[in-house]
């Protein structure tokens, strides 16, 4: 039986050839441990230094700044409790209120909800009904106490980009420290963390056609967040454990790949996407587009289809589609996802919701095959 | 000639079929284990397949008693702080020892910063705990006791059952650091009577960037890492697919084979031990005589540097460690020789001797040979070594 045509690109990505020959290597003859200082450590060393400049040349900052990590929630974890934690040990009088959007991912909303048990202070800012932040609300939500503010750079499940220039502008002012979680934006729309201006920003593997399991965290190097996990000395003091050199390969390589020809992938990424989105609209599916129609990553389509239920319909494609309803990371949990809920989504549309996520192995014939299954599968329910 | 990895501590190959079942891994691309499509379901069978095997490495009752980690580090920072955040309001007082890895010390040493204090207790000259300090160590408000089982630079094995039976007494949890101990040497958690044990895959021939962590059900403590549900809510993140699979295969295999592979290290032991003064002079032997890991020799010459032999062995393709591979580029003694009673220039001598499944006895008698003459070097041109022998 054939696999269902893969539409869960903001899921998980498939690991891209190139990475994998990367790492071939790192499976099958190098095996050592980068901190030894005898012949097998040298050949992981570089390696590892090697994938650090890569994923710094696609973020546009100097290799020093970008440590490796376990994945996005890692990087997540690690920036905002370390920062958090770090002006908390300083024992200065710096504050405790930390802003982040109700549109986050559990990555990030879950620390919020811990660091709340330490009195901290969070406030949750809300989004437009195309689930976009509001300069106004976050000028608004502004105190002498706020030491962070966390805001995704698109949100994984409406695509929707977030102004994080603007933000850090704004943060920088005020002499505030800016994290973005680019898991979903990365590799989809450009991420310069100059041109953002953000002083931390979180990376995930496989987001982007690099291993599950590994991730980076762009830190600015005036910035020193508290270690998450403490030990040894790798990562440059900033984060203790054995190196994942394998993967940390395939993340580097992945990154290299990612900052090539960006424009022209974006093009073909929002050509297939539109195609899906304008078939749909061709079979007479009542739907309603979730997020911003512009202010989109290039191959999200987040679309509800009006009476029906989401898993009814995964369920009924699942052969032949696979795609996601609410975000994959809580497919278990979700009733109507939090993201919907916030952009204020009419029951009986979000009900329905199901993001189809297109990318870089997606074909022509994979999206027109899909339109006929999936209008088919809301046909016959 | 072939090069001689005699620093297994390091870093350990993988395994053959470990190799395999990680290749199959990448190649069939599993897809996330959280989505609820068909992509992703065989993404959650591996991961929960690799589970159970490491589960049953281990004699764990319930294979999600197992959670993994990115590392034994990672896990060791876990089980530390997720016991002392989740049980403040019952007490802030750790039991540790002086040996313990840098993951365990620094991990405490953080908690110290948030008014957490500590008991360190000391070590006999062979490094091993007494069960006695640690029951009178302990006080009201203790909430963890984290003594490591085996020793990663001397290869001690602590009196981990008899330390468990004290914590049960006291209804204390007990966490032991046995990174260097599972899938070495048999390691049975019933046995034990840990609540939560860290372990890392490759000691075992699996890959770096994965291990484990024991949770007895229970046990009291909260995640490390916040965000989704994986990990049965015990460890938030989407799952390193490829590396679990790695350490799943390599989990199968250490229990498949420990009988055979400890036959294998003990007569690799056996050998260096016996042969050693045959090449080499005024020395000292680090291990327990008794309560030892097989695949380790510690061994501190006199009158030369380590790191000497160390780098001048590496010109003849034989690598060995003067410590842990986590501390190299750090020139203070190393804690635990301090501890054991090793005067500094004994500690400067230390060479630390791993040995795996994939070395043989000729791989020993060159080492011997080439260490034996490094060795010669290093004192004829030391003059405290000639000052001495005047």
């Amino acid at each position: 039986m054939p696999r269902p045509i893969y539409l869960d690109y903001n899921g998980t990505t498939p690991h891209d050839p190139e990475v994998i020959e990367a790492m071939r290597p790192f499976l099958e003859t190098e095996f050592g441990n980068p901190s030894s200082s005898h012949w097998y450590g040298i050949a992981p060393k570089r390696a590892v230094e090697k994938a650090r400049s890569q994923v710094a040349g696609f973020l546009n900052c100097s290799p020093g700044e970008i440590v490796f990590t376990s994945g996005g929630t890692e990087s997540n974890n690690y920036a905002i409790k370390g920062i958090a934690r770090s002006i908390a040990a300083k024992g200065e009088d710096k504050g405790n209120h930390i802003i982040t959007s109700v549109i986050e991912h559990p990555a990030v909303l879950e620390v919020c909800h811990y660091l709340e048990k330490y009195g901290f202070k969070t406030t949750y800012l809300p989004v437009d009904s195309e689930g976009v932040i509001n300069i106004s609300d976050l000028k608004n939500a502004l105190s002498p106490e706020t030491i962070l503010i966390s805001i995704m750079h698109a949100n994984n499940e409406t695509g929707a980009i977030q102004p994080i220039s603007e933000i850090a502008e704004i943060a920088k002012k005020h002499n505030i420290i800016t994290h973005t979680d680019a898991a979903q934006s990365l590799g989809k729309i450009p991420a310069d963390v100059k041109e953002l201006g953000v002083d931390l920003l979180s990376v995930a593997g496989h987001k982007i056609y690099a291993p599950k399991g590994i991730g980076a965290l762009y830190i600015r190097d005036s910035i020193i967040p508290e270690k998450f996990c403490q030990g040894a000395g790798q990562e440059m003091g900033k984060r203790a454990g054995t190196e994942n050199v394998l993967e940390i390969v395939g993340l580097g390589k992945a990154c290299e790949i990612a900052s090539r020809d960006l424009e022209e992938k974006m093009n073909v990424m929002k050509s297939l996407r539109d195609r899906l989105h304008d078939g749909l609209i061709r079979k007479d599916c009542k739907i309603r587009l979730n997020g911003h129609p512009v202010k989109r990553l290039p191959n999200t389509l987040s679309l509800s289809f009006k009476g029906l239920e989401a898993n009814r319909i995964l369920e009924e494609m699942g052969l032949e589609v696979a795609a996601s309803a609410g975000a994959a990371c809580h497919a278990d949990t979700v009733e109507i996802s939090h993201v919907l809920e916030a952009m204020e989504v009419p029951v009986e549309w979000a009900k329905g919701t199901i993001r189809f996520s297109v990318g870089r192995m997606t074909t022509v014939d994979e999206i027109d095959k899909a339109i006929e299954v999936v209008a088919g599968a809301v046909k016959r329910l | 000639m072939t090069a001689i990895n005699l620093d297994h501590m390091a870093s350990s190959p993988l395994l053959p079929e470990v190799k395999e079942a990680m290749i199959e891994a990448i190649n069939m691309d599993y897809g996330n284990p959280s989505s609820l499509h068909k992509v992703g379901e065989k993404a959650s069978e591996v991961v929960e397949n690799a589970r159970s095997s490491v589960a049953n490495l281990i004699n764990a009752s319930l294979p999600k008693e197992v959670v993994f980690t990115a590392s034994g580090t990672g896990s060791v920072n876990h089980a530390i702080k997720g016991v002392a955040y989740a049980n403040s309001g019952k007490g802030r007082h750790i039991v540790t020892s002086n040996i313990e890895h840098s993951s365990v010390i620094r991990s405490i040493r953080r908690l110290k910063m948030m008014d957490y204090n500590v008991t360190s207790v000391p070590v006999d000259e062979h490094g091993r705990v007494n069960p006695d300090d640690v029951a009178n160590a302990i006080k009201k408000d203790t909430i963890l006791v984290s003594i490591m089982h085996s020793n990663n630079e001397i290869g001690t094995i602590q009196p981990i059952e008899e330390i468990a039976k004290i914590t049960k007494e006291k209804e204390i949890i007990f966490h032991t650091d046995a990174v260097d101990s599972v899938g070495v040497v048999p390691f049975d958690v019933q046995k034990m009577g840990a609540d939560l044990v860290s372990f890392a895959s490759n000691p075992f021939y699996g890959p770096t960037g994965v291990g484990g962590l024991y949770i007895r059900r229970g046990t009291r403590i909260w995640p490390l890492l916040d965000g989704g549900m994986q990990e049965y809510g015990k460890r938030a993140g989407t799952e390193n697919i490829i590396g679990i699979t790695g350490m799943g295969k390599a989990a199968e295999l250490a229990k498949r084979d420990m009988d055979s592979r400890l036959i294998h290290l003990k007569e690799l032991r056996e050998t260096l031990l016996s042969e050693f003064p045959n090449f080499i002079d005024e020395y000292y032997i680090n291990n327990h005589p008794e309560f030892s890991l097989p695949n380790l020799v510690s061994v501190s010459v006199k009158y030369i540097e380590g790191e000497s032999v160390l780098l001048m062995l590496d010109d003849e393709d034989i690598s060995i460690a003067t410590r842990s591979a986590c501390a190299t580029g750090s020139l203070r003694a190393s804690h635990v020789l301090m501890s054991i009673g090793r005067s500094h220039a004994d500690a400067q001598g230390t060479m630390i001797i791993t040995y795996g499944v994939d070395n043989t006895r000729d791989d020993i008698m060159r080492f011997l040979e080439e260490i034996s003459k490094t060795v010669k070097t290093l004192r004829d041109i030391s003059p405290l070594y000639n000052k001495i022998k005047k």
